[in-house]
């Protein structure tokens, strides 16, 4: 009998589409496993509301649980509560810093108007003397930081609560 | 229809945020920077999610089978109901953060009260959303600062962009009884105090930046009963090509 632990560790192999290195359990975007009227429902939840990958996670969800023989699957995507950058599991914020990305500070950006923005420690060297170049990267998710003093450029995935 | 005022105020909504969203898409690949380039475009897309969240929402109150892709796709012009600021053209840089900011310091004290209504998936998507406009509306506040406070002739660009645009404002604020309806029925909150707080937003930020709020008090509206700016029908036309063009197509 498959239970929602051994559904959760089959998830774990499921990739987030644009970055690789984290599975949609290390997101976080999964929220629930359950079974409703005898299939089991996948509960997830989108990182930002116009996030690109929430297509390919459901499908690549789906074709996972296919291959560990459960056929009839359903994927279902709320909104709330909405997502949280702490939702990010303490894995994966090391495998991000692995990977060359600012895991998220525990503390949102305060500087909605007129503050200095977060101190994002360099994933390379570890410094605290960085500075953002945008509060937007390579998706909504991250921003762009450089340090100031191994010149390494980095995306930042940025805090949302 | 379960609650043709919700329909409708759904609408309102998803219009605006699916109109800017389509504005900053035609950034793409245009911007002064990449970095640029990119921030209008991951925007252009919360705004973009932010639409098909509300039109399927509303889609679901009318009852028709009509989905996000149906309602943002495949309306005639009068049905839209935006607010024509979101409508107008990008222009330079200077006008599209102008608009951008003018939006964005009206969306997030709206979300913010939003977030308290009633009707759970308005909240939802509100407590989603607000999330994005905050940094929204610090991307586009520091440039308005910026550009206000920079070079002579950014000066003066970025004060003719306001100068053009603050017309479209007071139609931020426009309700009718679709609102009113609501609050009757306990699903919008009190929303009287939106029109201050955006205010000593702007009034803020364009101290800081050194830009003049025009004397002239002419303003338009129109939007919110369908009726458009010339602008609109060719935004539409590019929008809606592909769904006129293959009808059901997707990929």
């Amino acid at each position: 009998m498959v239970n929602k632990e051994q559904i959760y560790n089959w998830l774990e192999e499921v990739s987030d589409p644009e970055i690789p290195v984290l599975s949609v359990i290390d997101l976080g975007v999964v929220r629930d496993a359950q079974i409703v009227n005898g299939d089991w429902l996948i509960t997830i939840t989108p990182t930002y509301s116009g996030c690109p990958a929430m297509k390919t996670m459901e499908e690549d969800i789906l074709s996972k649980l296919k291959d560990k023989g459960i056929d009839s699957a359903r994927v279902e995507l709320v909104l709330a509560p909405a997502w949280s950058t702490d939702w990010l599991s303490e894995n994966g914020r090391i495998k991000l810093r692995e990977y060359g990305i600012a895991p998220p500070e525990h503390e949102i950006d305060k500087s909605v108007l007129f503050a200095e923005p977060t101190i994002v420690p360099c994933p390379k060297c570890h410094s605290r003397n960085t500075r953002m170049v945008s509060q937007f990267g390579s998706t909504a998710c991250k921003a762009l930081y450089q340090c100031n003093d191994c010149q390494e450029p980095y995306d930042y995935f940025k805090c949302l609560k | 229809m379960k609650n043709e005022a919700l329909f409708r105020y759904l609408l309102r909504l998803g219009d605006d945020s699916l109109i800017l969203g389509q504005r900053l898409a035609e950034w793409c690949g245009h911007g002064p920077i990449l970095e640029e380039d990119i921030a209008m475009t991951n925007i252009s897309l919360d705004f973009i999610g932010q639409a098909m969240s509300l039109l399927d929402y509303a889609g679901v109150i009318e009852g028709k089978d009509r989905n996000c892709d149906k309602l943002g796709l495949l309306r005639f012009e009068k049905e839209y109901v935006n607010v024509l600021l979101v409508e107008q053209p990008n222009g330079d840089f200077g006008d599209t953060m102008m608009r951008q900011f003018l939006f964005d310091a009206f969306r997030k004290p709206l979300y913010e009260r939003l977030v308290s209504s009633s009707d759970k998936q308005l909240a939802a998507i509100a407590d989603k959303s607000l999330k994005e406009t905050r940094y929204h509306l610090k991307h586009s506040s520091e440039w308005v600062i910026r550009l206000g406070d920079g070079t002579e002739e950014s000066h003066e660009r970025v004060q003719n962009s306001l100068n053009t645009l603050w017309r479209y404002t007071d139609e931020l604020f426009y309700t009718d009884e679709v609102e009113a309806q609501l609050i009757v029925d306990g699903i919008l909150p009190d929303l009287s105090g939106i029109k201050a707080e955006w205010e000593s937003t702007v009034k803020h930020v364009f101290s800081e930046a050194t830009l003049e709020i025009p004397a002239n008090n002419w303003k338009f509206d129109g939007g919110r009963k369908g009726r458009h700016s010339e602008h609109f029908g060719h935004l539409l036309s590019e929008l809606q090509y592909m769904q006129r063009a293959y009808p059901n197509m997707e990929w």
